[in-house]
């Protein structure tokens, strides 16, 4: 198949992901506790992005527990339960990880 | 200021600091397709067709490895269907908007721009124009996706592979979960689904992030459902 095409294709379906349920979903229709279940999303989604990013390596296997991404993980962990910001999660957690990575 | 500005700028205020892995990454795939060997016009048509990081770094590496299209696109597909779950928590909101609106936002509607303006929907549903949150943080998403992107496609890989700035990505999504860090039942759907997507990583079609989601939505509403009783 032609690249562009397939391009065009992946990008249709990918499209359809995002407007499909912004076009059918009636939300007069949803009762309450499906509602709720949707309250979850958020939580139920970012943790398949976070887990895999943090808790494998590049050969697909569980990292080590001292491995850096751990410690900038524990540290995003606390930072943001403790300051509830955004901005400073992200930075500490990045600072951790560069700590040590560069001087440790 | 008239509303509608004041919730674009605050759609632009609420994303910015979400850009910060956003800008390595688009630069890191731009580069990606150019050694890859697709060519200026092929990666960057992704970034505006596809115009979501992780389908496109899918798509880009398995047609690479020599996999069929049919496999590139069913794949980058099931890594976008995480949106039909961010397409159901916005549409409570956006449903009186006309159809125009919601074609256009629902181009926008990126992870980043679903976490931060879903929670300014939760608290602002009164508001006639909250959809002008979403506008803001999404075309602001969408100009540095382009910008970076062909950045990287430019000068390639001048982001040094040694800061790890890869790391920035789970970071920030962990960094959206903070407010539900003191909420039980939010823990429980967290853990769960990070040890889900854990398990099955090698599912086929990289279909781990929305089995992950699924399975951890239906636990939780079983847990309430039973609760209930």
């Amino acid at each position: 198949m032609n690249i562009w095409i397939s391009i065009v294709i992946a990008g249709i379906i990918n499209y359809l992901t995002r407007l499909g349920s912004v076009l059918l979903i009636k939300p007069e229709k949803l009762n309450e506790s499906t509602k709720k279940i949707l309250g979850y999303v958020p939580s139920a989604v970012f943790p398949a992005i976070i887990f895999p990013a943090v808790f494998l390596n590049e050969t697909n296997t569980i990292v080590d527990i001292k491995d850096p991404k751990i410690i900038g993980f524990v540290v995003a962990v606390i930072t943001g339960y403790l300051s509830k910001n955004v901005l400073t999660t992200i930075i500490a957690g990045l600072i951790s990880y560069w700590v040590i990575i560069f001087f440790i | 200021m008239s509303k509608k500005t004041k919730n674009l700028l605050k759609g632009f205020y609420d994303v910015s600091p979400l850009l910060l892995p956003v800008v390595p990454f688009g630069i890191i795939f731009g580069a990606i397709g150019i050694e890859l060997g697709f060519g200026p016009y092929i990666t960057y048509a992704t970034s505006i067709i596809i115009f979501s990081g992780a389908s496109q770094i899918v798509f880009f590496q398995l047609l690479s490895n020599g996999a069929s299209s049919i496999i590139a696109i069913t794949s980058s597909s099931v890594v976008s269907t995480r949106h039909l779950l961010y397409g159901a928590v916005v549409a409570q909101y956006l449903s009186k908007l006309s159809i125009i609106w919601k074609l256009f936002l629902s181009y926008l509607l990126t992870d980043q721009s679903f976490a931060v303006s879903q929670d300014f929907f939760k608290k602002n549903s009164y508001d006639e124009y909250k959809h002008y949150h979403l506008l803001g943080a999404g075309l602001t998403l969408w100009t540095v996706w382009q910008v970076t992107t062909i950045i990287g496609i430019l000068l390639g890989s001048i982001v040094p592979e040694e800061l790890g700035l890869t790391f920035t990505i789970p970071l920030t999504f962990l960094a959206l979960l903070i407010n539900y860090f003191r909420k039980l039942d939010h823990l429980f759907v967290i853990f769960l689904s990070g040890l889900l997507s854990i398990v099955f990583y090698h599912a086929p079609f990289k279909s781990y992030i929305i089995l992950s989601s699924l399975i951890s939505l239906l636990a939780i509403s079983l847990i309430n459902k039973s609760k209930k009783k």
